[in-house]
Order: C-alpha cells, then structure tokens, then sequence
C-alpha cells in the first residue's frame, strides 16, 4: 500500500486537485476567483455571467452594453449618442476621448477608479470638447471642468430634467405646489376593465384535485383580478416547454404576469430586483445586496410576488412594506419619520385622497405616461434605475408632480437630507435656475 | 473521295457554327466594366438626394402645416411639444441614422452662423474654407476641397444651403442662440458638407 501511495502521489495529487476545482467550478465559485476586480453597482448582480459583456477572448462587446441600455439612451434623447461621434470631423476629439465606446468611460472591475455614477474617467473630461464654453455661455465663467456633472446641473447622457428651456420653463415656482397629486393609473382601467365580468369566490376555476384554501380563494376574490374576470387559469396555466399544451402550474413565476403586465415586467426585469432573472441567473435575493438589508430577508428570493404577493395583489403593501421587509439603509430606515410618509398614512386613513400618498414606490418605482397610438396612459416604471442614479432622472418622473424645480434640485443635492429622507429643508443651492434666469435675461436684453 | 470532300466540309461547318455560337455566347457574358465615378459626381449625387428630400420636407410639411395651414408647430424640442421636427434636425437625425449603419460615407449640416455652437466646435479648416466659399458665391456652385482626418484622407465637397422657405428664416432670426438674425429668403445660411473616404 505504502509503495503504492509512493509510486502514484502525483497522480492522486492531481485527481483530488481537479476534483476539487470542478466542484467549486460548479458552484460558481471559478468565476468568482477570475474577477479582476470588484465590479460597478450597477452589474455585481449578473457578474458571474461572464459572456453577458465578454467576448470569449475576455473582451468587451459593446453591443452587450447596447443590449441593456440603448433603449433608454433613445428615450432620454441621449446628449452624447455614439452615432454623435462617428463623425471624421471628430477624429481629434476622439484620440482624447473616444467616446464611440462605452468602456472608454464606464471601464469595469476598477473599484479604485470608479466613481458613484460608475464614472472611470476623471471628472473635468467635458473639457475636451466643451473648452470654450464660457465664450457661449457668460454663466459658465471661472467654473471648473470637474463641475460640471455636479448635482442639478449637467449628465453626459440624460438632461432631460436639466436642459436650459426646462430649468426656464420652471423658474419661480413654490416649494410645495400647492396642486400636488401624483399621476393616477389609468392604463388597466381602461384597457382592461372590460375585459369580464367579476367573478366571486364560487366561480374560481382551478384542477378539481387540487385543494385550495380559503384563504387564498378569498384573497383572490378581493382583488382586481377577480373584479375584472381574471380567473385562476390565466394566471396558474402556462405553456408547457415541451408540448406547448397549457398545463396548470402550482407557482407561476415572473413570464405568468406578462402575459397581461408586459411593461411592468419589462420594467422588472431591467431593474435591480429583475435583472438577474432576465440573464437566466437565481433570483436576487437580498443576502446578495450591497446596500443594507436585514438579516432576516437575506435569503428572500425576489420576483413579482415578493412584493405583490401571490393572491392579494396590495399595491399599498407593495408601496411601501413590501420594500421595508428588506431595505436597511438610513434613507429606508427614516422613510416613515418623514413628512411624505405622514401624506401616506393620512391617505391610508381617509383624510388624503389615494393619489397624495408619496411612497417608496412614488419615487422609485414612479407612475410615468406611456404613450402609443394616439393614447397617453399611465403605467408603473418598475426599473428603478431609470429614476435613481443620477438622481435627478428622478425630477421628472417624481419630485416635479408636487414640488417647485428649484427645491427639487436642492434637496436632490443634498446628502443629508436624502439620508434622513427629506425629513426638512434642503440646506444646498443649485445655481442651474439662476443661470437660466441670467441667460434669459441677456437675451432678453439683447432682443431690446 | 467524295465521302472524304464531304466529311471535311460537315466538319468545317460544324467548327464554324461552333465558333460563331460560342463567340455570340461570348458577347452576351462580357463583364462591362463599372462606371468610373468622380468624387465630385458622387458627391453631386449623394447632394442632390439629400437636398431634394429636405426641400420638400421644408416647404410641402413644415412650411405648408406650419405657416400656411397652421395646424401645427415645429419645434426643436419637437418630442416634448409634440411638434414637427425642425427641417434641420429631420436632416441630422438621417445622417445619425446613416452614420449608425456604418456607412462609409458621412455627411453633415454646417454653418459659419450656428446656432449650437457645440455643433461647429469640430469644424475642420476645410469645412471652413467651403462654407466662406458658398456663402461668397451665394450658392452659385459647390466647394471641393480634399482633408486628412485621424490619419485618412478625405474628399470634402461642401453645398450650400438656401433658406428656401419663410419658415428657415423666421427660425433662425428668431432663435436665442442664433448669431445672425437677418437671414432673407434666398439666403445662404450654411452649408452641407459631404466626406468621402478616398482610399480604399
């Protein structure tokens, strides 16, 4: 035995070695041991699916950042479109900045370049191009280059809350408009209100072997669904992969609700609770996070259900508990001391209309118009990236439905106030509107 | 004698006959050669496509609906007011659409008079040269001139381009940030510079 184990060590050496990797190849972990560095907020979610950005060289497609993004660099009116800088007569630009790539900007794995809007570059680049701008714009004199991305006054892709007719448009309005409601949600209503009768309880329709409690026949008998003739079928029967024949699933997942809520899916499934789903990875779970969340939901596993629940379907609960049942950090945590969480719970009891309540939901989950055929309606935005990081994507789509643009802004800029939820006033000075209004002014002037 | 007189002749005409049904044959698979195109008639061409298009875009849309009908507006914020698109802007989101497809050619809206100056910021020395040329010559024939951008050479044809509606002018007299603000009707208010890669 003993001369067995010395003539063949290396072998059994190297068996248990490869064994070992496999096994922890397996569970992802190679992956894990190859990243070159930490990667962005925006992507730790899917950065074990390797070939989502990388070709099989490790190189970087751009076309994997367009898959994911220039959807809503089209809607935004990007200001920097790629197509902007395909030009010849930009072939010097580009040798300083080449801005037909995103990587020449958002570079990954670089945790010590990366700023919080996953910025690689240092921030006064707008120089390269916009050098002279304080010839055009008196405004800009003496302003330094690494200011100009500063809070409230300019991104590089999306202004549409920043652009100067906007900031005029907006000048000299109250803190507190005192028209303040949120967009009602009118696109189910109309589209499908129609679409059956109500149903109660004895009218559920489901496999005669299955039992089913009353409990869940009764949630699903309170809700819209029932009130507008969604029986259990249209949400438990799917497809079968193989055969396509619809069979009765026992928890249908995130694929049941598009058949009815395509944009809100879609919305999911871009964001941060969705967006490992849509790259056929687990669920997120809230133990994978890097923003604070308790403990005890570490393992929760995200999907449309975790917030609206599998019968009840509460869109108050989804508003704001749903997110609580997770979310730890301050601004979370400090939610339901502030004065939006007072409009809430006012709503909640009668003294406010529905449509005062400010949730989490209100902002980052934000009610925005979709428009198609003729037809402006209003739908939830579930990819709260689109209203988050810059955050003043969120004016238009939020703070603006209730408050001035100037004090909007302000409290956008002012960390404190964010962390303690905008619990007083903004104690932060965007100067964005006074230079519009001096802009004006001159103009004005020079029309005269 | 004779079988061997007639053999020979059946066979010379069959040679013949051959000869003529491969050379016919021949004829009609000839590969005509592609016709030689100047730059500048390639670009002439490329030109007047583009200037066709945007004139009766001018004139029978926005010019017709806006000033004439006034059913609605044209706006440069035109997606927000749920306008029609300025004649200037349909021209550059083409040629966005265009640069998006890889083309090999390119080709853009310039002035000595922008009113986004971010837009002339790039201007090369021989775009320059064109439109003082155009403007000069009011549109009378185009500039030509030839460039080395990042290391290719270029062949730069420049167009001017003629306020050929009531509603070109108002616009740019009117706009904030325009820097000149009497345009007349038959104006040369810039130019569209075309740019053709000159090696292969």
């Amino acid at each position: 035995m003993l001369n067995f184990l010395k003539g063949n060590w290396y072998w059994m050496l190297g068996v248990t070695a490869l064994a070992g990797y496999l096994g922890f190849a397996l569970q992802g972990g190679a992956e894990q041991v190859l990243m070159p560095g930490i990667t962005t907020h925006g992507h730790y979610q899917i950065e074990l699916d390797c070939a989502a950005c990388h070709t099989p060289n490790m190189g970087v497609k751009q076309e994997s950042c367009n898959e994911c993004h220039a959807e809503e660099l089209e809607r935004v009116d990007d200001s920097h479109p790629v197509i902007k800088f395909k030009d010849p007569r930009n072939a010097e630009r580009l040798a300083h900045l080449d801005a037909r790539y995103c990587i020449t900007c958002h570079r990954e794995h670089q945790p010590e370049l990366t700023t919080p809007m996953g910025l690689t570059l240092p921030a006064d680049y707008c120089y390269h191009c916009h050098q002279n701008i304080a010839e055009e714009r008196p405004t800009h004199v003496g302003l330094d280059f690494d200011s100009c991305a500063t809070s409230g006054c300019h991104n590089f892709h999306d202004n549409t809350g920043l652009y100067e007719r906007f900031l005029v448009e907006h000048l000299d309005e109250p803190d507190f408009k005192p028209d303040a409601y949120l967009r009602v949600r009118d696109y189910y209503l109309t589209h499908f209100g129609e679409r059956g009768e109500a149903l109660e309880q004895a009218r559920a329709e489901y496999p005669h072997e299955l039992k089913v409690s009353q409990d869940i026949l009764h949630d699903w008998s309170a809700t819209s669904h029932a009130a507008a003739g969604v029986n259990c079928r249209a949400c438990h029967d799917m497809p079968d992969a193989e055969t396509g024949v619809m069979v009765w699933v026992d928890k249908p997942n995130y694929e049941s609700c598009q058949k009815c809520h395509d944009y809100e899916v879609k919305g999911f499934l871009e964001g941060k609770h969705g967006m490992r789903l849509a790259h056929g990875m687990s669920p997120m779970t809230p133990g994978m996070a890097r923003l604070p969340m308790k403990p005890e939901s570490a393992h929760f596993e995200l999907s449309c259900m975790s917030c609206h629940s599998s019968h009840e379907f509460n869109t108050t609960f989804a508003a704001v508990d749903a997110c609580l049942q997770c979310h730890d950090d301050q601004h979370s945590t400090a939610y339901k001391n502030s004065p939006h969480f007072q409009l809430f719970t006012q709503a909640e009891d009668g003294l406010r209309t529905p449509d005062e309540a400010v949730s989490c939901a209100t902002c980052h989950l934000p009610r925005v118009e979709v428009s198609k055929f003729g037809e402006t309606l209003v739908r939830v935005d579930h990819n709260q990236n689109n209203s988050l990081r810059p955050n003043d994507k969120m004016i238009r789509a939020a703070c603006i439905n209730c408050h001035g643009l100037q004090f909007s802004l302000d409290a956008l800029a002012d960390p404190q106030l964010i962390r303690n939820n905008f619990n007083g006033q903004p104690k932060v000075h965007v100067e964005s509107l006074d230079m519009a209004r001096e802009e004006q002014e001159r103009t004005e002037a020079s029309r005269r | 004698m004779k079988k061997t007189i007639i053999i020979t002749i059946a066979l010379g005409l069959s040679a013949i006959t051959g000869w003529l049904a491969t050379g016919c044959s021949k004829t009609e698979i000839v590969e005509v050669a592609p016709p030689g195109v100047s730059f500048e008639k390639l670009t002439d061409a490329l030109h007047m496509v583009l200037e066709n298009d945007r004139t009766v875009y001018t004139q029978k849309v926005v010019n017709r609906l806006v000033k004439e009908d006034k059913v609605i507006k044209a706006s440069e914020h035109w997606s927000e007011d749920q306008a029609l698109p300025l004649p200037a802007q349909m021209f550059r989101m083409g040629a966005e659409l265009t640069a998006s497809k890889d083309a090999w050619f390119s080709y853009s809206l310039q002035s000595l008079w922008p009113i986004n100056k971010s837009n002339a910021a790039g201007q090369t020395e021989v775009e320059k040269k064109g439109l003082e040329f155009v403007a000069a010559n009011g549109g009378a024939e185009p500039f030509y001139g030839q460039e080395t951008l990042g290391g290719q050479n270029y062949f730069t044809a420049v167009y001017a381009d003629v306020a050929v509606a009531p509603v070109c002018v108002s616009c740019h007299n009117e706009h904030k940030d325009s820097p000149k603000t009497d345009f007349k009707l038959g104006d040369v208010m810039g130019g569209v510079v075309i740019r053709i890669p000159m090696d292969s």
